[in-house]
């Protein structure tokens, strides 16, 4: 505990000095190294001992996480490294591989300013490799390299020294052509990686060592020495040598930026406000005397503080007992403790200034994603996208009655947790339902709530959760107020793929300034009569007011809303939720007096509208798929690949790499429930597999009566499928 | 045949000698309680009194899914409202519903709150414009809380034209009946908010229970009477504009209104 105390002052002494902070994070396909990587620079800072450093997965505090061997969650350090006789503080996240849990590497490259990409030498870039970098860069997260695992190029690739350089050179080469690929503007502006400018290490976190140009000259240690040091299995030496949490804090320290470098452009590209407001020049120099602006990036529960937020200190100074005002919540909460993570352990200290990632509690109405700020009435930052969308559901039940009120409280924690969660009540049912991004997401929870949180369970068979939308154009068609005394009239069309990009990748939202918004949506091909139109938008669907001059409209537009937002959630084919839907609504005639357009009128006409019209539209289903990666040996790809095929799954490609085969694939998550067994059998248990959610897919066209139909059935809708005309009022 | 029928302000006896008859000879009497109310009295008091089973029907019943309509094809069906019986706009649209089933319709009124106001405060009728509602404010699920404002700008609109404004408050089946008091209250609100100067010297006349044998009719400035407690509902607010001197002199002998606004009369 010595140590451990001796760290946090050091901490402490380094958090006021924004030159000498570097918040970093790890991001990795799965299984390239990552947790590895972490526990070998905790190792360095002096937190765990070498020994342990690659078998202890100090950052994997959850208990399931080490029996899986793999990360769930992010977990947070703070560790102070020496660089050319300086003390430096380096905040790291660590955060997941498996995709299922890919909410977590969104939120934590909102706190971040610069990332360290991770890739297994022999596997290279993967999938899961290129949606990290894109979520980085999205972010304005500066990346270097660290290429891991390159013994296994020479003991089990037996490449020779000039093959391994090759071959390392084509990996850089690769990250550098994505890079570009995904944001040229950033490219241009330095942010290729450069073996021989210092900005890419490679080693084996398994064997403690790694080396860099930079590291080379520092220590005299050559490219060649290194290859004979891996090829006589001496790497031990080499871990003395040139140990990795030298060479990859070094070039971290060095290439990735401080919060003073790094938080104008940042600040661009999360918060939409005025930059030469005072809180946007505090935010941009990273002032500690500056009004208080912090993201919140995570939730975990602590057995006896409660709600811990952890996230990124933009501005301003954390300290217990300060009221602050939490995004879309009107009353103050009050600080209490502060403090920086140390791993699992949460450590308090006096005050955060800005620049620092921060662990903080007494924030209870704070959610992943919130603004935490001494301002009542500043805009807050962007929300945080996910990548994926919840696309499996299992209802969830107490096994004994008593508990379901401690149920209903865990379903509220795990959903603050986990944001990419979705938990809803069905009201007709009463069923509480869990969604998440995939049977083993949801597998993982549900475990966790019975070990964690000590509720005994039972969950229903997983079941997809599909999107309705539209294929064609219908309208106007008319809404009436049940008083019949204001009409609607809408018109309804498929979104432009173009705008629903923008959407989803968080480009455009109702928060921006409008012109912004506007010039957006007109440089992706929209009309600029409906560019300056758009009121809302709700998921990928978005509503337009074509209108004119209507008195009264202004004020009963919400209600109209709200009527576009229930047809979003739970569209009138199934009530599934809606995706890629264009409202427009063209004329409305309103009431003079408001009592007579009020909630109970407006609501349900807006609705019945819009329901009557995508009916008319060639509403469908679509259905969402994930690609499935499979690395199995030669003998079992045949029986891989049926599996794959049986489930209306497509092979993309196939590729070998010694006696392994890599297939890429995907197929609809309907049928993909059971094909972990199944493929376990099929390859005797030697296939390796993960998924990525790979969007949703038009349901082929003879399943989509009976898919509706069941789904009506299980929501207790009537099973004969609706017609325009149920939704329309004589 | 359907008969509209007003059943007047307060309780089972405003109702017309016309209208009794009518409800007396009537094959089903249907009556609704949302858009008014009759506080004085009950359903058991009325159909005592009237000699017939009443119905109450739901806005649902009314608005959406009035099949009960099609009895009064060859039946004689009387609906009953408080107040008289078109007052509340809502209800025209039943009778055009009506004349398209191929029914006849006939209306039997009652007193309105419309003309009792002005009998009440002494204000003149013929110099009433346009009316308004406020309504309770709404949250939606979106997290968005509206206030109309709608009845400001109705009476700014009245005042600059010389003109009273009857403002009517929302009955709401969960959020209750709202008070003189609360109306005063947002009203203001949507001053603070737009500062066009309409409510902050204005006078406002509350009445309470009109109708009844105890109504409560008070006068004041609305910055002072939105702390006059007027007792129990309904209730409706007037927003005078300028004052003729008898109304003037009205406001202060029936409505306790402040002596200083004799001097405030022009014309």
């Amino acid at each position: 505990m010595g140590r451990r105390k001796k760290m946090v002052e050091r901490v402490e002494a380094l958090m006021g000095n924004p030159e000498m902070i570097r918040n970093i994070g790890i991001v990795a396909h799965i299984d390239h190294g990552k947790t590895t990587l972490s526990d070998n620079l905790l190792a360095g800072a002096g937190m765990i001992s070498t020994e342990l450093a690659g078998r202890q997965l100090f950052m994997d505090s959850d208990e399931e996480e080490q029996e899986r061997g793999i990360t769930i969650d992010s977990a947070n350090v703070s560790m102070v490294h020496e660089y050319d006789g300086k003390s430096y503080l380096i905040n790291l996240i660590d955060t997941p591989g498996h995709v299922d849990f890919g909410g977590d590497v969104t939120r934590a490259m909102r706190a971040v300013d610069g990332a360290v990409v991770v890739i297994d030498a022999v596997e290279g870039t993967m999938p899961q490799t290129e949606t990290v970098l894109r979520q980085a860069l999205k972010e304005h997260v500066r990346p270097v390299l660290f290429i891991n695992k390159v013994d296994r190029l020479i003991n089990e690739l037996q490449v020779d020294a000039q093959e391994m350089q090759i071959r390392l050179g084509k990996l850089i080469d690769h990250v550098n052509k994505l890079i570009k690929g995904m944001n040229e503007e950033r490219y241009n502006a330095g942010w290729r990686v450069d073996a021989a400018n210092g900005t890419v290490a490679f080693g084996s976190a398994l064997y403690n060592w790694a080396i860099s140009v930079p590291m080379m000259q520092k220590t005299g240690i050559s490219f060649g020495d290194v290859f004979n040091y891996c090829r006589d299995e001496d790497m031990k030496i080499l871990g003395e040598k040139c140990p990795l949490h030298e060479a990859v804090n070094d070039m971290v320290i060095r290439y990735l930026p401080s919060p003073i470098d790094a938080q104008e452009g940042r600040v661009s590209a999360i918060w939409h406000g005025d930059k030469s407001s005072d809180i946007g020049k505090s935010m941009v120099s990273a002032d500690p005397n500056g009004d208080l602006a912090f993201m919140v990036t995570d939730i975990s529960m602590d057995p006896h503080a409660g709600e811990v937020a952890t996230g990124r200190l933009f501005s301003g100074s954390l300290s217990r007992g300060m009221e602050v005002y939490v995004s879309g919540v009107s009353n103050t909460n009050r600080v209490q403790q502060v403090g920086v993570f140390m791993g699992p352990e949460r450590l308090e200290v006096n005050g955060i200034p800005a620049g620092n990632i921060a662990a903080v509690t007494g924030l209870r109405d704070a959610i992943v994603g919130s603004t935490v700020t001494t301002l009542e009435d500043m805009l807050p930052f962007e929300s945080i996208k996910h990548a994926s969308e919840p696309v499996v559901t299992v209802a969830v039940e107490a096994k004994h009655m008593k508990d379901l009120p401690k149920l209903v409280e865990v379903l509220r924690q795990v959903a603050k947790e986990d944001p990419t969660l979705k938990i809803t009540l069905d009201e007709e049912t009463g069923e509480h339902l869990m969604a998440g991004m995939g049977e083993l997401h949801l597998e993982v929870i549900a475990h966790r709530i019975e070990r964690d949180k000590g509720v005994e369970i039972s969950t229903t068979p997983p079941i997809v959760v599909y999107r309705e939308t539209i294929r064609g154009t219908a309208g106007p068609v008319e809404g009436k107020s049940p008083n019949r005394h204001n009409r609607f009239y809408v018109v309804v069309e498929p979104l432009e793929e173009s705008i629903i990009e923008l959407i989803r990748n968080g480009d455009i939202s109702m928060r921006m300034p409008e012109l912004e918004r506007r010039e957006k949506l007109i440089a992706a091909g929209l009309h600029k009569d409906e560019a300056k139109k758009i009121v809302n938008i709700n998921e990928t669907n978005a509503y337009f007011d074509m209108t004119k001059g209507i008195q009264y409209l202004n004020e009963t537009m919400e209600l109209i809303l709200e009527g576009f937002t229930e047809v979003m959630k739970g569209g009138p084919l199934s009530k599934e939720p809606c995706m890629g839907v264009k409202v427009k609504l063209m004329d409305a005639k309103l009431h003079e007096d408001a009592v007579h357009r009020g909630p109970a009128q407006v609501i349900p006409a807006s609705r019945q509208s819009i329901q009557a019209a995508m009916l008319m539209a060639d509403d469908t289903l679509m259905e969402p798929y994930q690609k499935v990666f499979i690395q199995v040996p030669q003998d079992h790809m045949g029986g891989a690949a049926k599996e794959i095929q049986g489930r209306r799954g497509v092979i993309l490609d196939m590729t070998s790499e010694g006696d392994t085969t890599i297939i890429e694939s995907k197929a609809p998550v309907s049928e993909l429930f059971g094909f972990a067994g199944d493929v376990r059998s099929a390859t005797e248990g030697r296939a390796m597999w993960s998924t990525e959610f790979a969007g949703f897919e038009p349901l082929p066209a003879n399943l989509i009566k009976e898919v509706v139909s069941n789904i009506r059935e299980r929501k207790g809708l009537k099973a004969d499928l609706p017609q325009a005309s149920d939704f329309m009022s004589l | 045949m359907l008969y509209f029928v007003g059943l007047g302000l307060f309780d089972e006896t405003d109702i017309s000698l016309k209208g009794l008859r009518t409800i007396q000879n009537a094959d089903k009497v249907y009556v609704e309680f949302y858009t008014s109310n009759l506080l004085g009295t009950d359903i058991e008091k009325m159909e005592e009194l009237y000699q017939k089973k009443i119905h109450v029907l739901t806005r649902e019943d009314v608005e959406q899914h009035p099949d009960w309509l099609h009895e009064a094809k060859d039946k004689d069906v009387v609906f009953l409202t408080g107040g008289d019986t078109m007052v509340s706009t809502t209800h025209v649209d039943l009778r055009l519903r009506a004349i398209d089933l191929g029914i006849n319709t006939a209306l039997i009124h009652g007193a309105s709150i419309a003309s009792a106001i002005c009998g009440l405060s002494g204000l003149q009728n013929y110099r009433f414009g346009k009316s308004a509602t406020v309504p309770h404010p709404y949250t939606s699920s979106r997290g968005k809380t509206i206030i109309s404002e709608t009845p400001y700008d109705t009476i700014k609109m009245n005042m600059e034209n010389g003109l009273h404004t009857a403002v009517f408050l929302d009955i709401d089946k969960d959020r209750g009946f709202m008070t003189v008091n609360r109306a005063l209250e947002l009203l203001l609100e949507m001053e603070s908010r737009r500062s066009e100067g309409v409510m902050e010297n204005c006078l406002a006349v509350g009445i309470a229970r009109a109708g009844s044998e105890n109504p409560t009719v008070r006068a004041d400035f609305a910055l002072s009477l939105i702390d006059v407690d007027l007792g129990a509902p309904l209730h409706i607010l007037v927003i005078p504009a300028s004052l003729h001197f008898i109304e003037a002199e009205a406001l202060v002998k029936l409505a306790d209104a402040p002596k200083e606004i004799l001097h405030l009369t022009e014309a």
